[in-house]
C-alpha cells in the first residue's frame, strides 16, 4: 500500500511536466496571436505617432520639408510670447468654468429626479440623453439657427416670457455664453446616465431605514444618497474635465471661434495653427502641453478626492 | 374657518399618491419638452414651407408642412450619407474582430507578460487623442493615405482600448466550465473563441458595436483633416461646411441635419438598453 502511495506522485509530476513543456509553448504563442492586431495597432497608431510628436514638438516643421531642430522654441514662445494663446486657454478654462459645474449640478438634479426604476423612467431617460448621441455639426448647425438674429428663434421665446434676449452669436460675453449652453444641453446625457447608475446601486434598506427614522425625502437625498453617491460624482467631474477641455465640434461650426477670438478654444486653436497655417511642429508642442495640463488636472483633482469623495 | 377648510382640502388632495403622482410625470413631461425644444424646432422646421419660415420662425408645428425640403436635401446628401454608412460598417465590423480577440486573450488565454500588455494598453487610454492626430497626419500623408477613407476606419478599428476593456470584463464573467467541457471534447482556442465566447458574448459585442457607430457616424475632425475631396466626406462634415452655403434656406438645412441625426437615434432607441450597460461598466472602474 505504502509503495503504490510513493510510486504514483512521481508518475503524476512526470506526465504533467511533459504535458507543460510541450503545450506552453504554443498556447502563449496563440495568446500572442489573438493580441497581435491590437498591438501592432497601438503601436503604429498610438505610441509612434506619440513618439513623433514629442520629437517634432522640439522642431519647426511645416510637413513638407524636413524637421528643423529648435529646442524649447515652441514651448518657451508659447508660454511666454503667444497672446492669442494665452487668450485661446484663457478662454478654454472660462468654458470649463460655465459648463463643468452647470453639467455636473444639472445632470445630478435630472438624475435624482428620475432614477427611480419605473418603466415610465425610460422615456424621460431617453429625452434627456438623447442630445448626447447626436452628432454635433448638427448640434451646431441647429443652435446656430436658434441663435441668430436679435430676434433670432431663441429670443422670440425668451420674448414671450419677459426677457430681453442678446444678440447672442456676435456680442462678446454672450457668444462664450451660447457655447457654454449649447455644450451643456449636448453633454448632459452621459454623466446623467451615470449618476442614476449609481442612484440605483445605493441599497434601498439604507433608504427605508432612514424613511423608517422620519426623514423626508429631501433630508434623505441629502444625507444618504449624495454622500454614497460621491465616487460617481468624482468620476463624472472628472471626465468633464477631460471632455470640456477638448471641446471642438459646437465651436468650430457655430461660432468658428468668433467674434475675433472670444471663442476659440483650445483645440479648434490647435486645429487651425496645425492645419490652417501648417506650422506643425509649433501644434505639436501646443499638444503635448494640452496633455501635460489635463494630466496635472487629473493628479490634483485625485488629491482632492479625500476631502470629499466617500468610500464605503 | 374657510380657510382651514380650504387647507384641509390641499393637504388631501396633496396627501393623495394618485394625484402627486400625476403632478410628478406632468413636471417631467414640461421639463423634458423644454429641454427637447432645438430637436422638436429642429423638426419641425424641416416640415416648414418658404413663406412659414419667414412669418413664424419659432413655432415647431408648420402651418403647411411640406415635403419639399427633404427632397432638396436628399438631392445634396445621398454621396456623403454613403460615405458615412460604409465607414460606419468597415469601424464596426473591423473593430468588433480586434477588440473580441484582444479582449478574450486577456480574459482567458495565459501568456507571458500579458498583464502588462493589458495595463500598456489601459494606460493608453489616458492620452488625448489630439496628441496622435498631428503626426498621424504626417505619416498617413507619407503612406498616401491622406484623401482616402483609410484614415477614418483603420486607426480606430485597430485601437479599441475601449471595447478590449468592455470584451475582457464580459469575458471574465462567463463560467470557466464551458470552455473546460469542450477542450476535453477536443476543441482547439480558436473554436472555443468562435463557437462559445463570442455567441455568448452578444450582449457585450452589441455594446461595443453601437459605441463605434456613434463614435464613426458623428465624427468630425478626422474627416476634417484627413479628407480633401468633396466625394468622400461624411456627412458631419457635409453639415459643417453647408451651414451657409448649399442651404441657404433654414428649412432644407433642418431637413438636413435631421436626415444626419434621425439613424443614430433610431439605432440609440432599439438598442439603448446596451448603451446604458457600456455606460455603467465603464462608469463603475471610480
Amino acid at each position: 500500500m505504502t509503495t503504490v502511495e510513493t510510486a504514483r506522485p512521481p508518475v503524476d509530476r512526470r506526465l504533467g511536466v511533459s504535458e507543460r513543456k510541450t503545450r506552453r509553448p504554443r498556447r502563449s504563442l496563440v495568446g500572442y496571436l489573438f493580441v497581435a492586431p491590437l498591438m501592432i495597432g497601438l503601436g503604429v497608431f498610438h505610441l509612434y505617432p506619440m513618439l513623433l510628436t514629442i520629437y517634432a514638438s522640439f522642431t519647426k516643421w511645416d510637413g513638407l520639408t524636413p524637421k528643423h531642430w529648435v529646442g524649447l522654441d515652441n514651448y518657451t514662445k508659447l508660454i511666454t510670447k503667444d497672446a492669442l494663446f494665452h487668450q485661446v486657454v484663457r478662454n478654454t478654462f472660462l468654458f470649463m468654468l460655465g459648463a463643468i459645474p452647470l453639467t455636473v449640478v444639472l445632470s445630478l438634479v435630472l438624475a435624482a429626479l428620475i432614477s427611480s426604476p419605473r418603466r415610465s423612467m425610460v422615456v424621460y431617460r431617453l429625452a434627456f440623453f438623447v442630445p448626447y448621441v447626436a452628432n454635433s455639426a448638427a448640434v451646431a448647425v441647429v443652435w446656430f439657427r436658434l441663435y441668430s438674429g436679435r430676434d433670432g428663434v431663441l429670443n422670440t421665446v425668451l420674448g414671450a416670457v419677459g426677457i430681453h434676449g442678446p444678440d447672442w452669436l456676435v456680442t462678446s460675453p454672450w457668444a462664450l455664453v451660447a457655447v457654454i449652453i449649447a455644450s451643456v444641453w449636448q453633454s448632459l446625457g452621459y454623466p446623467m446616465i451615470v449618476l442614476i447608475a449609481g442612484i440605483q446601486a445605493i441599497s434601498e434598506s439604507v433608504n427605508e431605514a432612514a424613511a423608517i427614522d422620519g426623514a423626508g425625502r429631501f433630508r434623505r437625498f441629502r444625507y444618504i444618497t449624495l454622500p454614497l453617491l460621491t465616487p460617481s460624482l468624482f468620476f463624472v467631474t472628472i471626465s468633464q474635465f477631460v471632455v470640456s477641455f477638448q471641446v471642438f465640434g459646437i465651436v468650430y461650426v457655430m461660432t468658428h471661434g468668433g467674434p475675433g477670438h472670444d471663442t476659440d478654444m483650445y483645440l479648434t486653436r490647435l486645429f487651425n495653427v496645425a492645419f490652417g497655417s501648417g506650422q506643425l511642429g509649433y501644434a505639436s508642442a501646443m499638444s503635448w502641453l494640452l496633455f501635460l495640463i489635463i494630466g496635472a488636472l487629473t493628479v490634483v483633482q485625485w488629491r482632492l478626492q479625500r476631502a470629499w469623495v466617500f468610500y464605503e | 374657518m374657510n380657510a382651514t377648510i380650504e387647507g384641509g382640502a390641499a393637504t388631501r388632495l396633496l396627501a393623495n399618491p394618485r394625484f402627486t403622482r400625476t403632478m410628478y410625470y406632468a413636471m417631467l413631461t414640461v421639463l423634458a419638452l423644454g429641454f427637447l425644444f432645438p430637436l422638436l424646432w429642429m423638426i419641425g422646421t424641416s416640415f416648414k414651407s418658404g413663406p412659414d419660415t419667414v412669418t413664424h420662425p419659432s413655432a415647431i408645428f408648420p402651418a403647411h408642412p411640406t415635403l419639399t425640403n427633404y427632397a432638396a436635401a436628399l438631392h445634396i446628401l445621398p454621396r456623403y450619407l454613403w460615405n458615412s454608412v460604409e465607414l460606419a460598417f468597415l469601424n464596426v465590423v473591423f473593430l468588433l474582430a480586434v477588440a473580441s480577440l484582444a479582449g478574450f486573450a486577456f480574459a482567458r488565454l495565459d501568456f507571458p507578460g500579458r498583464d502588462l500588455l493589458f495595463l500598456v494598453v489601459l494606460g493608453s487610454a489616458l492620452v488625448p487623442g489630439i496628441v496622435y492626430l498631428i503626426p498621424q497626419y504626417a505619416v498617413f500623408r507619407d503612406w498616401g493615405w491622406v484623401d482616402t477613407h483609410y484614415p477614418l476606419w483603420v486607426p480606430r478599428a485597430f485601437t479599441p482600448v475601449f471595447g478590449t476593456f468592455l470584451m475582457r470584463q464580459f469575458f471574465l464573467g462567463i463560467p470557466k466550465e464551458l470552455e473546460e467541457a469542450a477542450r476535453i471534447d477536443g476543441a482547439g482556442v480558436f473554436t472555443i473563441f468562435s463557437r462559445i465566447m463570442l455567441p455568448l458574448g452578444t450582449p457585450a459585442l452589441a455594446t461595443v458595436a453601437l459605441f463605434t457607430f456613434v463614435d464613426s457616424w458623428n465624427d468630425l475632425l478626422g474627416p476634417l483633416i484627413f479628407v480633401n475631396s468633396q466625394r468622400l466626406q461624411t456627412v458631419p462634415v457635409a453639415l459643417a461646411l453647408f451651414r451657409g452655403l448649399e442651404f441657404t434656406n433654414t428649412a432644407a438645412l433642418m431637413a438636413a441635419a435631421t436626415i444626419t441625426i434621425v439613424p443614430v437615434f433610431a439605432v440609440f432607441i432599439l438598442a439603448q438598453r446596451y448603451f446604458v450597460m457600456g455606460i455603467t461598466l465603464s462608469g463603475m472602474k471610480g
